[in-house]
């Protein structure tokens, strides 16, 4: 006997518990099978980029506080970098290394969001998501011991930081990193071999390295395929060139291997901050720039970094007025999602949302 | 083993079980506040604006009003206006602290309270008025003079506007803050 | 002055409390009067009893899953927060009580009944001190297995009726899973009924001289997995995963009707930890003074919802497929060696009237355990290597190079 069934559309999202935020996707389904997938976006658009060209090149810094909320000191980062290009500009010896710090500190704690919401979505009741945001707690704390605000930090300026780090930063800082390590051995306890968790992803949504690099993927992601491809080292700033570190490599661009690439990635991370302390020498954090930066007309800039999820770029032109005449926005959570057909079609429903959190997509950046 | 893993998860887990809990219950207990913490007020020292209004062309959003007429002490050097409003609606700032960052005066800081909820969005807006009587506790935020004579809000005492500029400090002997300060040192005096 | 006594062998006479309210109430009224009198009261207590216990398991695994987690839980209302549920009950019934556009109202009003409903004749049989179960069936074990299948009808009314897609999804995995696990739990509990001689839960907590969870671990294992999915817990979770499917079969619930829901869902989650008391941890039965059974009762209960806290604190959720395979492929055959095992041990430890010693038991345990430690790793070892061989994963090398290099791409490996 054959039983006659039809697909049935179902409309995940802009409110799921689990699409890392206003994410709307509408999937057809073949019992719990996905046949077909339509991402919908644009229910978090601000127009950021426009809102760019009316602001002076200061106050746009407090726009990329809101592109990637998850990485607000990276965003600063691209975005200060591509302005100093843009000027022909280059910040203090110790600028560069605060920035290169924070940036660091401010992946792992974008790391520990998307490795704990990954297991969050493969049904762990909360607990790695708390652990991990225990830690992150403490990263938010350093931030604002530095510069008053825990996510919208607005930290760097053109020609460098806003302000040096004030003394105390220091011993927090290594006090953190002292407990830090603890508290990641704890999560790899958890979750790094746990055999649930394995199950759950191994094998599942793998992304080969062509069709990655066909649509442009970049930052975990694509080095979960197995390509190694990594800005900081490809194209050294700020202080990349004089810290040593490993780009973590995954082999079959699995659920898995998006999550390990991201866990080593902390690793790595903690060995750049310990270097930079050890590096940073004391000096000025901040070229004295006037308060209303001028660009020549015509001058174009691209600063990229690699942001948490991917290359993060602001293209800047100015037309030699006090803010720029376009400013456009290469986000990587947006090009990251273009993949998701691939992702998720032949998959299950339940496989359907942790490879959407493995991408680790973050709207604010999507729609911008 | 199979399972050795998961044994190990439900260590650690009840390992965390014998912990002490990592929040805090917030409003009996607070996090320490750290001194550049960019609060969800603003402090304003009247005695040190002259009404320049930079804090109001440098802000990202356009939130800040001032409105000044020319004050009657020194109305020919300009550097002193009377100022009749100066609302700054909270509802839609985002705290970013450019505006104090902008106040050549250092008459304009970010506040170090935070509990600002409102039942009324006209309520958020500061005014004149509020600005005059809130308590002054500033954050260091941007202002290098208070972190250097180790002022913590909060715990220290409020501060005058004597003791919050930036002396010293780079752009403060450029500008003309100093200059108008002594007039008003004088005048206090007599 | 007729005194209405009870026959103490009848089906309500072996209740203690029942036959007090009984025969003191028998004073003044007429028998029949009197027994449905002490019928309400006693029903009452229960109902009671369970409802109030659902609603401290609710507050105790907040508690607890917040210390798991390393933070507070719930600590507002009450001396450790402990008038929470009240305050949540009073928020779910000042709720607007919605039945979606399209629903089938009266299938979508009444599974909240249903469920409390089997939760409550489930409960009604389990033995809480000696001699007190509101009855002592002697078909006790089969009743309480019988009833709780009712929450599987329950369940796919509440997906089918509540016109949610979302909804459909819980349903049609909830029944998938709860029809599955079934098998293996009835059949660990077989193994009980074999070694206790009896079907009557009162006579089941009377055999254990030696608690059965060391007389048969398997069992004890297969029971607390497979009633983990029956209960809709971690890693078994999926009919109500709030990751993927919202809330699974009740996502369209509110009100008074999530309130009864919620109800059911602790309070199953309090009578299954006390039939894993009654089953395996010898129920009532304490080292010193019977008369305290209730709290060693209670004691034990705790120990069954700490356990289930525990794992759902702990691990992430299986796929519906990955768990219809540990049913089938790894429980199942636990349960099955288990009754074999049992069964063999019975037949030849058994005196000539079929009484087994508490010695015999010492010996079935020492076997049962290295029976269970050898299967549950053969058995481990073989789903692993089915798990390996489905999944698609390419040589598990992984390089971390240092310094930068060029891009490193076999063409044509997709």
């Amino acid at each position: 006997m054959t039983i006659r069934t039809e697909p049935m559309t179902v409309n995940v999202g802009p409110q799921h518990p689990s699409t890392h935020g206003v994410f709307r996707v509408r999937i057809t389904f073949d019992g719990e099978d996905i046949v077909e997938v339509e991402p919908v976006l644009g229910y978090l658009h601000r127009g950021t980029e426009k809102l760019a060209e009316e602001r002076n090149y200061v106050q746009i810094v407090t726009l990329t506080d809101r592109l990637d909320y998850t990485s607000s000191m990276i965003n600063n980062q691209a975005y200060c970098l591509a302005v100093e290009q843009l000027l022909g500009i280059e910040p203090p010896p110790r600028a560069k290394y605060l920035r290169t710090l924070t940036a660091e500190l401010q992946r792992i704690a974008s790391h520990l969001i998307a490795v704990g919401f990954f297991v969050q979505e493969l049904g762990a009741f909360g607990t790695p998501l708390m652990y991990t945001f225990r830690s992150r707690e403490r990263i938010l704390d350093l931030f604002e011991m530095l510069c008053g605000a825990r996510i919208t930090v607005s930290y760097m300026r053109p020609g460098g930081v806003f302000a040096d780090a004030p003394d105390d930063f220091w011993p927090a800082l290594d006090q953190f990193l002292n407990d830090f390590e603890g508290e990641l051995a704890e999560l790899e306890d958890l979750l790094l071999n746990n055999e649930i968790l394995m199950v759950r992803t191994r094998g599942v949504s793998p992304l080969p390295p062509d069709v990655a690099i066909n649509c442009s993927v970049s930052g975990p992601v694509l080095r979960a395929s197995g390509v190694n491809w990594d800005w900081r080292k490809m194209a050294p700033y700020d202080a990349y060139d004089q810290v040593d570190f490993d780009v973590p490599i995954g082999s079959s661009g699995d659920n898995y291997d998006r999550f390990w690439v991201r866990v080593q990635e902390v690793r790595q991370s903690l060995r750049i901050v310990r270097q930079c302390i050890e590096q940073i020498e004391p000096g000025p954090a901040r070229l004295e720039l006037p308060l209303v930066l001028r660009a020549a007309p015509g001058a174009e800039a691209y600063g990229r970094v690699e942001a948490s999820k991917g290359e993060l770029g602001f293209f800047l032109v100015s037309d030699g007025g006090i803010s720029p005449y376009r400013c456009k926005i290469r986000s990587p959570s947006l090009i990251n999602l273009t993949i998701t057909e691939h992702l998720l079609i032949g998959w299950k429903l339940a496989d359907m949302i942790v490879s959407l959190g493995s991408v680790d997509i973050n709207m604010g950046e999507v729609d911008r | 083993m199979y399972g050795l893993e998961m044994a190990k998860g439900l260590l650690v887990t009840l390992t965390n079980l014998m912990r002490k809990p990592f929040t805090v219950a917030y409003p009996e207990q607070r996090v320490r506040q750290h001194p550049r913490f960019r609060g969800e007020e603003f402090t304003w020292y009247e005695e040190r604006c002259t009404g320049c209004a930079s804090c109001a062309k440098y802000c990202p959003l356009g939130i800040i009003k001032i409105v000044t007429s020319p004050s009657e002490t020194a109305p020919l050097q300009g550097d002193k206006y009377l100022l009749e409003t100066f609302d700054i609606e909270l509802q839609r700032c985002m705290f970013c602290g450019l505006c104090v960052e902008a106040c050549p005066y250092d008459a304009l800081f970010m506040g170090s309270g935070f509990e600002e909820g409102q039942y009324r969005r006209t309520d958020l807006v500061i005014s004149i008025d509020r600005l005059r009587q809130a308590d002054k506790n500033p954050s260091t935020w941007f202002r290098p003079q208070l972190e250097s004579m180790d002022y913590r809000p909060g715990t220290s005492r409020p501060l005058g506007w004597r003791d919050v500029g930036r002396e010293g400090w780079r752009w403060h002997q450029r500008e003309k803050a100093g200059m108008r300060l002594q007039g008003r040192n004088a005048e206090d005096d007599a | 002055m007729n005194a209405c006594v009870l026959n103490p062998h009848s089906i309500l006479g072996g209740n203690h409390l029942f036959r007090f309210i009984y025969e003191g109430v028998g004073q003044m009224l007429p028998c029949w009067m009197a027994y449905v009198v002490a019928g309400a009261a006693i029903m009452l207590i229960l109902i009671n009893a369970v409802l109030l216990g659902a609603a401290i398991v609710s507050w105790g695994e907040r508690r607890l899953l917040g210390r798991f987690q390393n933070r507070v839980g719930p600590n507002r209302w009450g001396p450790f927060g402990a008038l929470q549920p009240i305050a949540d009950l009073t928020k779910l019934l000042t709720k607007e009580d919605i039945v979606p556009y399209g629903a089938d109202r009266i299938a979508f009003t009444i599974v909240p009944v249903l469920m409390v409903a089997s939760l409550l004749v489930g409960a009604a049989v389990i033995p809480f001190a000696k001699d007190v179960a509101l009855v002592d069936l002697n078909v006790g074990v089969l009743f309480i297995l019988a009833v709780s299948s009712l929450t599987t009808i329950a369940i796919f009314t509440a997906g089918w009726a509540s016109n949610n897609r979302y909804a459909l999804f819980g349903a049609g995995r909830a029944v998938a899973v709860l029809l599955s696990y079934e098998v293996p739990v009835v059949l660990s509990v077989l193994g009980v009924v074999l070694v206790a001689g009896s079907m009557s839960l009162g006579d089941i907590v009377v055999a254990q001289a030696v608690p059965f969870f060391l007389v048969q671990p398997l069992a004890f294992f297969v029971f607390v997995a497979g009633m983990s999915a029956e209960l809709n817990r971690t890693p078994f979770d999926v009919a109500e995963a709030e990751s993927e499917i919202i809330a699974g079969y009740h996502t369209e619930y509110s009100g008074i009707k999530f309130a009864l829901i919620q109800a059911a869902e602790f309070g199953g989650a309090l009578v299954v930890s006390g039939l894993i008391a009654t089953l395996f941890l010898a129920g009532w039965a304490g080292p010193v003074a019977d008369w305290l059974g209730w709290l060693w009762f209670l004691i034990k209960t705790f120990i069954g919802i700490f356990l289930f806290v525990w794992i759902r604190s702990t691990y992430p959720r299986l796929r519906l497929d990955q768990i219809m395979a540990v049913c089938w492929k790894f429980l199942m055959p636990l349960s099955i060696i288990n009754l074999i095992a049992v069964t063999l041990e019975v037949f030849f430890l058994r005196d000539a009237h079929g009484v087994l010693t508490t010695a015999d038991l010492w010996i079935m345990a020492g076997i049962n355990i290295v029976i269970a430690a050898v299967s549950i790793a053969v058995f481990g070892q073989l789903i692993r290597q089915q798990v390996r061989n489905s999944s698609q994963t390419a040589p598990a090398s992984r390089l971390v190079v240092s310094g930068v290099s060029t891009i490193e791409v076999s063409q044509g490996q997709g």
